[in-house]
């Protein structure tokens, strides 16, 4: 239970880190560390080289700027749960980030390595996708921008090259008063979930849904949108049990089998957590929330 | 010997000047090994059981999920650097010595290290908050209610110093 060799690099600027990233072979960038450490720990990995992004300047900011949530890629989970511009007009990720791990890890985990690290059932993944986030890479050719549609290529991969880094990530805002409510299904406090639900509503004066972001994650390769389920609640007030009915299309979204849960419980968490969420999310919406949110 | 460089860091208050460490060595090893300080202890050493948690520029941190290297130029508390002088426990500690809130003691420091954080964020928690906040770190004896019981009556015991 002890890294293997490496030779360490500490890089202070983005475009050093770069340059090495294109110069050694078999390099890994260090951001947080919450699951490359462990992962090194027990040798999954075995780098030659570390490329230590703690010490580069200038990747640790969160900004509001043009209705847009700009966080540099070494911004730590803590900061952004006690952001207070997060919570103001992000504040499904404040609830979404008190679900993921623990203080001692979110004092360190940043938001460029989760996302990067793409872990199927990761809160902030799923976040990106409801929000349509866009990640931006620097590499030897210079700056792209990546749209969170397109960032999973595989199971846990990202589609960024091998000589390039994610340096930042921009969130579009919704309308000021929207309904938001992030629900996940997990065995412990802390635990990535085994599948959650991340819930965007914006509505009009007569409580009719003006626009919807509904995403599962934990089961597929990636989070992904219930899309069958946004275009079922857009337009309508809900009533009855519309939204359990609208739910029920989770059950065929691709699902994986693991140690933790067979698809088809997966599927069928899938339908609880989306209805829950979305009965939270309309109630904040409406106005008309009673129970007092679960604290974590 | 692989690759290594030289650090300084202070633990406890103490300097710790160009000490030569092996870039691959955990955070969590350095302390206990090179430093000394076996009071950080190794659970799991993959950052699941919480019991190598440290402070690292005051914030928690497990240390095994950290490169000594990494701690260049920062300001480390282990569990030996929590009482104000080694014949007098901190608030936390008797709290946790008056209400049995450790039987084995494995997981204690790394309670006692997310505790202090915790308390000073939070001076007047709820139970909930208390477990939540602990929820991080694994212990096999106590069954975690006299822990909590501890946090609380730290809570009180620390706002009377106030």
């Amino acid at each position: 239970m002890k890294p293997p060799p490496f030779s360490y690099h500490d890089p202070r600027t983005v475009s050093d880190a770069v340059k090495l990233l294109a110069s050694l072979e078999n390099a890994k960038l260090l951001a947080g560390g919450q699951s490359l450490m462990p992962m090194l720990n027990f040798r999954f990995v075995q780098p030659d080289h570390i490329i230590d992004l703690n010490r580069v300047e200038g990747l640790s900011y969160i900004r509001e700027s043009g209705g847009m949530l700009e966080i540099g890629a070494m911004t730590r989970q803590r900061d952004l749960e006690f952001s207070d511009v997060v919570k103001a007009r992000w504040p499904i990720m404040h609830e979404a980030l008190l679900q993921v791990g623990h203080r001692q890890t979110r004092n360190r985990g940043t938001i460029g390595g989760s996302l990067c690290h793409l872990d199927p059932a990761a809160e902030l993944v799923a976040l990106a996708t409801g929000y349509d986030a866009t990640v931006t890479a620097v590499g030897p050719n210079g700056q792209r921008e990546v749209p969170f549609a397109e960032f999973p290529v595989a199971y846990m991969t990202p589609s960024i090259e091998l000589n390039e880094m994610v340096v930042g990530v921009r969130f579009p805002q919704w309308a000021p008063k929207h309904g938001y409510a992030f629900v996940e299904f997990a065995r412990r406090h802390g635990d990535f979930a085994i599948t959650s639900a991340a819930v965007l509503l914006e509505g009009d004066a007569s409580g009719k849904i003006t626009r919807a972001s509904v995403t599962i994650g934990g089961m597929g390769t990636a989070p992904s949108r219930a899309r069958e389920v946004e275009a079922a609640i857009t337009g309508q007030v809900p009533a009855g049990n519309m939204f359990r009915e609208a739910c029920e299309t989770c059950r065929k979204l691709e699902a994986i089998s693991d140690v933790h849960a067979p698809a088809e419980y997966r599927q069928h968490l899938a339908t609880v957590m989306s209805r829950r969420a979305l009965e939270k999310a309309y109630a904040r919406l409406t106005g008309t929330e009673t129970a007092p949110a679960r604290p974590h | 010997m692989g690759e290594s460089r030289k650090i300084s860091l202070t633990v406890n208050g103490k300097r710790y000047e160009n000490q030569e460490v092996e870039v691959r060595v955990t955070l969590a090893d350095f302390i206990r090994h090179q430093l000394g300080l076996t009071g950080t202890h190794l659970g799991c050493e993959h950052g699941v059981c919480g019991a190598c948690t440290i402070l690292f520029d005051g914030l928690s941190a497990r240390s095994c999920l950290m490169l000594a290297v990494q701690a260049d130029g920062h300001e480390l508390l282990t569990v030996e650097g929590i009482a104000p002088s080694p014949d007098e426990l901190h608030p936390l500690q008797q709290a946790f010595h008056e209400n049995h809130g450790l039987q084995c003691g494995f997981c204690t420091p790394g309670m006692l290290t997310t505790l202090l954080e915790f308390l000073r964020d939070n001076p007047d928690p709820t139970e909930q908050e208390v477990r939540i906040a602990i929820s991080g770190n694994l212990c096999r004896c106590t069954g975690y209610q006299n822990i909590v019981i501890s946090a609380l009556d730290a809570a009180k015991r620390l706002q009377a110093v106030k």
